[in-house]
């Protein structure tokens, strides 16, 4: 099941609020914030009961919900200082290794599923969509060509790199789901996890699903699987941390490049994946990750003729269509699985499917 | 030769016959496995067959080299040589009788006038282990008892060892001693261990003044095989194509049947090509095959099937 | 050195002349082909509710062999129906071992009559006898061994600790490898537990009908293999039925895509061995007369009727006129004609459909302004034929250069750099093939990571196992057959 929906807090006890929320808590609060000793760098400002309780337990790994501006900027001052303004953070694309906004110039508003407002994000057009295939194959080579250990310390790395971050995700998810603090804690470990259970796999896959075969005759021969090239992926609606890393981690482990489709409802934690991502030496352009209404952009994916696999996980009633557009060129498509449980072990299905077999013979002879 | 300068050039010294043997490009082993095979299941029946057959009598080179050789022998084994079937005057003689140097004189006088060759191993055969000037006068002694050709074995020591200069060299001064004689050079390719060796030394007997490049002295096993033949087939083609000489080849060793023998006619046929279906650059090393050859002709003929009883053994 | 000066009683052969071969037909008369053939569903044949009937012709000749039914949709239906009460009640529940030696039974009958098979293959499809006898059968016997083995071994194949078939597989094969392509199909899917309809092609129907007699020989439980014979709306059909859970199709990237749309949305599971456009690449330290023979047998094996085939020939620039003038040389000597002669090397065109193709294309590429050669070669009066072809002075561009002609027709290109061979070799929508030609170890495997495609040859070209898959990247499908790999296509 989902990670949103099974611990759906009720409002009373656990909603989270970003920005305008968070503000106005700050500022209704400034009179007893006090107590609590603000990060180093505009660390994240306590609107709720259970926020204060992770970050007691997270401590100094606060300082980390710096870069980019990220995270509720409220800023309490001393008691008797005026309001600052808190300094909001804006959500891109992240294509090539960079956070344009989309070309398009369009945003759209993010909710929780309360309907309070968290952000605007970008809305991703057709041509957005072409840019990130074209940064997605400019970096295959590159990825595929490094050595699987190397692609396995990266995503590893990527792994580290959320680790800090766990406060911030944790109030993303916690707010993108609605699911109370613990929840969202556990949802983010376990996305954590995910990265080191891929991270392992890169340098293993080959043996495992490799192998030589003992043809009649003087040969050798040998069974490699090589990453298929670009994948579009279209991330699940419902689980916008792990469900998202889940799909974005077995792709790349692989050697292959991804052009992601974050979650349409809740698209503000892939955000904060692409700014992990891009502190995480992986290199521009494996992965792009775009925002928007995944009902304009996946068509334009699916039939692309340079998009070599296609990940239909969060394409809903659309999977059937996209299926169709990817067989003009044989796109490799990964078909939904509805009720996908998110924490159960993945095994190598996410990986295989974005596999080609090259069998290499060769004489043996004197 | 148009090709003598070129030849001497490479001969420099033992780097430079080095530098050019080993740019020769290379023999992948499967692959010409493979090609040999392949040209091996070429099936060639009635008219084609008894045409083969003829022309594979009148390649043998009729052979007997064994210490027991006797004098008796090797005139039985002439009168063979000029009529494989005394009964039917229409089998062609075969090209040679091949002997070793001390039975060349009593060859000879067998022969005389029938068109047969004699050809004689010579230089230390089989093992070439001996002097130089041994190995020279070994081949004089046999050029003067009447030899028209002479069957040489290189030093395959030198050779596998890298000496690639001194086989070179002593490949010219047999060809020296040989006089009118034609030489024929035995690579003795069961010792040389790859195909891409069997090549070199073709290209190096080539170069030094070979006629005929011989597979084997037939006292070594593997001796001719089909891929070695192929490969040297291949060498004096691609000689030919450089220089526009033609050398022969003779595969010696291991043809038994006609079977054998037609393999080896296909493998001339499709690897050099039709110029090389000729006693004059091709020949067959063997002594047994004859009768397999007499054998299947008769069938041919006759439509029934022949006992080795009705012919003779030598 | 011949010494012509001596006289001789005997006769001395003609020297220096060609060695005529004699014709060496294999005989017919090890096959009995019946008039007329039936659909064989349920373990019988049974007449097509469709009533109508195709004629296969013998390419050779133009001369009918036999009338198969043509099924239609009733038919299908019921073949479907067949195919799932069969793996309903007995070949699902069946232990593996059991379905395994089937298998084995079915490989030994294959062996047995392998002459009968060879011939009959030769008759329909217009490939050289050597090439069925040599190559098709004997690997069609060695593929239902080798997936025997693994029917009670599939805990082992790496697709989990109890993996289950799939149901009933709709497999519709091609004609330029018949029984072949029936075997890949046919093999792993009964060894993982599947029944299935085959479709064999239009053209080439009848050793697929022989084969539903071995199954009855075999005494194979009814319904587990279904030959509906038919042309292309019969496999239309039985792709899209909904009782199909797995579709396996060999044949034009057109229709495989077709097969994919169809697909999208259902739960059937699609393997794909589609087109291709082969590199053959030649480096300039390549063992050159090995290389030539890898050309040769890449594009004019089987008339160049293969999806793998070394149509694109890459030679490096600086033994480029080398290895043309010795592939000249080579060609010169195939010998085109009568299938059934055992001496033939090149044999008929499958059908006059596809000898328009290859004429239209190979009309393309002299257009084009690509030098077209051929050697002299008589082809026969009657059947479809059409010589080996090398076009040099090929560009890229050329329609030559990226369409599948699918014929005897090599297209000729050169590069100079390592980079720009392996460029050029990827610069196409397929990635089925390739081969490589160097004798230096590590060249070969630079180029080997780097070419997309599924199958790389190295110092060799077009060689089959049922051991190694197969299968493409790209547009040349998906899917691997042969080995362990092609279980994973019939296993949930």
């Amino acid at each position: 099941m989902s990670d949103a929906a099974n611990e759906k807090a009720t409002p009373a006890t656990g909603r989270a609020r970003l920005k305008r929320d968070a503000e106005k808590a700050a500022a209704k609060a400034a009179g007893d914030s006090a107590a609590v000793p603000p990060g180093p760098d505009g660390a994240t400002a306590n609107a709720g009961g259970d926020r204060a309780a992770a970050d007691t337990r997270t401590g100094g790994a606060a300082a980390w919900s710096d870069a980019g501006g990220t995270g509720p900027e409220a800023r309490a001052g001393g008691a008797s200082a005026a309001p600052r303004l808190a300094v909001r953070r804006t959500y891109k694309l992240y294509v090539n290794g960079a956070f344009p906004r989309s070309e398009s110039g369009r945003s759209y508003p993010v909710t929780s599923p309360d309907g309070d407002h968290l952000a605007n994000a970008s809305l991703a057009s057709r041509k957005d969509a072409r840019d990130a295939v074209t940064a997605a194959r400019k970096a295959f080579s590159g990825w595929s060509g490094r050595t699987a250990y190397n692609r396995g310390q990266i995503l590893y790395r990527a792994a580290e790199m959320m680790e800090g971050r766990r406060s911030q995700f944790a109030d993303e998810v916690a707010a993108a789901d609605g699911v109370r603090r613990t929840r969202a804690e556990a949802l983010v470990s376990a996305a954590i996890d995910r990265w080191v259970y891929y991270a392992g796999w890169t340098d293993k896959i080959v043996q495992a699903v490799g192998g030589a075969n003992p043809v009649s005759g003087p040969y050798f021969n040998l069974s490699t699987p090589e990453p298929s090239g670009v994948v579009a992926v279209l991330a699940p609606q419902d689980a916008p941390l792990l469900g998202l890393v889940s799909v974005i981690a077995p792709v790349i482990a692989t050697g292959n490049t991804a052009v992601v489709i974050a979650s349409e409802r809740a698209p503000l934690p892939a955000i904060t994946l692409g700014e992990v991502l891009a502190t995480s030496d992986l290199p521009g352009g494996v992965v792009n990750i775009l925002t928007g209404r995944t009902a304009e952009i996946s068509p334009h994916l699916a039939a692309h003729a340079d998009v070599d696999g296609l990940d239909l996980t969060g394409a809903g009633d659309l999977a059937t269509d996209l299926e169709s557009a990817a067989a003009q060129t044989l796109t490799r498509v990964r078909r939904p699985a509805p009720g996908e449980d998110w924490t159960a072990d993945p095994g190598t299905g996410r990986m295989t499917p974005f596999l080609e077999t090259k069998t290499v013979w060769h004489t043996i002879g004197v | 030769m148009p090709d003598t300068a070129y030849a001497s050039d490479t001969a420099a010294s033992n780097t430079s016959l080095r530098a050019y043997l080993y740019g020769l490009p290379g023999v992948d082993e499967v692959g010409a496995q493979a090609r040999a095979a392949d040209l091996s299941t070429r099936s060639i029946k009635t008219t084609a067959k008894r045409a083969a057959i003829d022309l594979a009598i009148s390649m043998v080179d009729l052979t007997t080299l064994e210490g027991a050789d006797t004098r008796g022998k090797v005139r039985a084994m002439s009168a063979k040589a000029a009529h494989p079937d005394p009964a039917d005057p229409s089998v062609p003689r075969v090209a040679a009788v091949c002997v070793y140097p001390d039975m060349v004189e009593t060859a000879v006088a067998a022969l005389r006038g029938t068109g047969v060759g004699v050809a004689s191993v010579a230089t230390a055969f089989p093992s070439g282990r001996a002097p130089l000037e041994a190995k020279l006068a070994d081949t004089r002694a046999a050029v003067a008892a009447g030899a028209t050709e002479i069957d040489m074995v290189i030093d395959r020591g030198a050779f596998l060892s890298g000496d690639l200069r001194k086989v070179h060299d002593e490949i010219i001064a047999v060809k020296e001693a040989c006089g009118t004689a034609h030489l024929k050079v035995i690579l003795e390719t069961g010792e040389l261990a790859t195909l891409d060796n069997v090549r070199r030394a073709s290209y190096l007997a080539m170069l030094a003044g070979a006629d005929f490049i011989k597979t084997s002295t037939g006292k070594v096993a593997p001796a001719a095989t089909l891929p070695v033949t192929l490969v040297m087939l291949e060498a004096v083609r691609d000689h030919h194509a450089a220089t526009g000489r033609r050398i022969g080849v003779k595969p010696a060793g291991g043809i038994r049947t006609t079977k054998d023998a037609i393999k080896n006619l296909v493998l001339v046929n499709e690897v050099a090509g039709a110029a090389w279906l000729d006693p004059a650059l091709f020949r067959l090393g063997a002594s047994s095959v004859l009768n397999d050859l007499l054998m299947q002709r008769t069938r041919l003929t006759t439509g029934t099937y022949p006992g080795p009883d009705y012919y003779t053994l030598d | 050195m011949a010494d012509d000066d001596a006289t001789t009683a005997g006769n001395r052969p003609a020297l220096g002349t060609a060695l005529e071969y004699a014709p060496a037909p294999e005989s017919r008369s090890v096959v009995a082909i019946r008039d007329s053939y039936d659909l064989f569903i349920d373990g019988v044949f049974t007449p097509a509710k469709s009533g109508e009937r195709i004629t296969t012709v013998n390419p050779a000749d133009e001369q009918p062999l036999a009338e198969v039914a043509a099924a239609g949709e009733e038919d299908v239906d019921l073949a479907v129906v067949a195919a799932r009460r069969a793996f309903d009640e007995v070949w699902g529940p069946m232990p593996g071992a059991e379905r395994g030696k089937y298998l084995f039974r079915i490989s030994r009958i294959l062996a047995e009559r392998a002459r009968e098979f060879a011939v009959l293959e030769s008759l329909d499809n217009g490939k050289p006898i050597k090439e069925t006898r040599d190559v098709d059968i004997p690997l069609v016997a060695a593929h239902f061994f080798y997936y025997a083995g693994w029917a009670d071994k599939l805990a082992h194949a790496g697709y989990g600790p109890d993996p289950r078939p799939l149901g009933v597989a709709a497999q519709v094969i091609p004609w330029n490898f018949p029984l072949l392509m029936l075997a890949w199909k046919i093999a792993p899917a009964l060894a993982t537990g599947n029944t299935v309809v085959l479709k064999p092609a239009e053209t080439t129907p009848l050793t697929a009908l022989l084969f539903a007699e071995v199954c009855q020989e075999a005494d194979l439980p009814a319904g587990v293999v279904n030959i509906l014979t038919g042309a292309g709306a019969t496999g239309r059909t039985l792709v899209a039925h909904p009782g199909a859970d797995k579709v396996a199709f060999t044949g034009s990237t057109a229709v495989g895509r077709e097969i994919a749309r169809v697909a999208a949305g259902t739960a059937k599971r699609v393997t794909l061995e589609l087109g291709g456009k082969g590199a053959n690449i030649v480096y300039d330290d390549a063992a050159l007369d090995q290389a030539v023979e890898g050309i040769v047998s890449g594009i004019f094996f089987n008339q160049g009727h293969v999806c793998c085939a070394g149509s694109r020939l890459l030679v490096q620039e600086s033994v480029a006129d080398e290895v043309l003038e010795r592939l000249k040389t080579r060609v010169s000597r195939l010998r085109l004609g009568d299938p059934l002669d055992k001496n033939t090397d090149i044999g008929a065109i499958n059908s006059a459909a596809q000898l328009d193709r290859i004429r239209d294309l190979a009309g393309t590429g002299q257009a084009e302004g690509a030098e077209s050669w051929s050697p002299a070669c008589d082809l026969p009066e009657r059947g479809y034929w059409f010589p080996p072809t090398v076009f040099t002075g090929v560009s890229q561009s050329h329609r030559i250069a990226r369409e599948e002609i699918f014929g005897p027709v090599l297209s000729v290109l050169t590069f100079r750099t390592p980079e720009e061979a392996v460029t050029k070799a990827n610069n196409t929508p397929y990635g089925l093939s390739a081969g490589v030609w160097t004798e230096k170890g590590s060249r070969m495997l630079w180029t080997a990571n780097r070419l997309r495609a599924g199958i790389v040859w190295s110092n060799t070209f077009n060689k089959f196992d049922p051991a190694s898959p197969f299968g493409g990247y790209k547009e040349s499908g998906y899917g691997r057959e042969g080995g362990r790999h092609g279980l994973e296509g019939y296993l949930v």
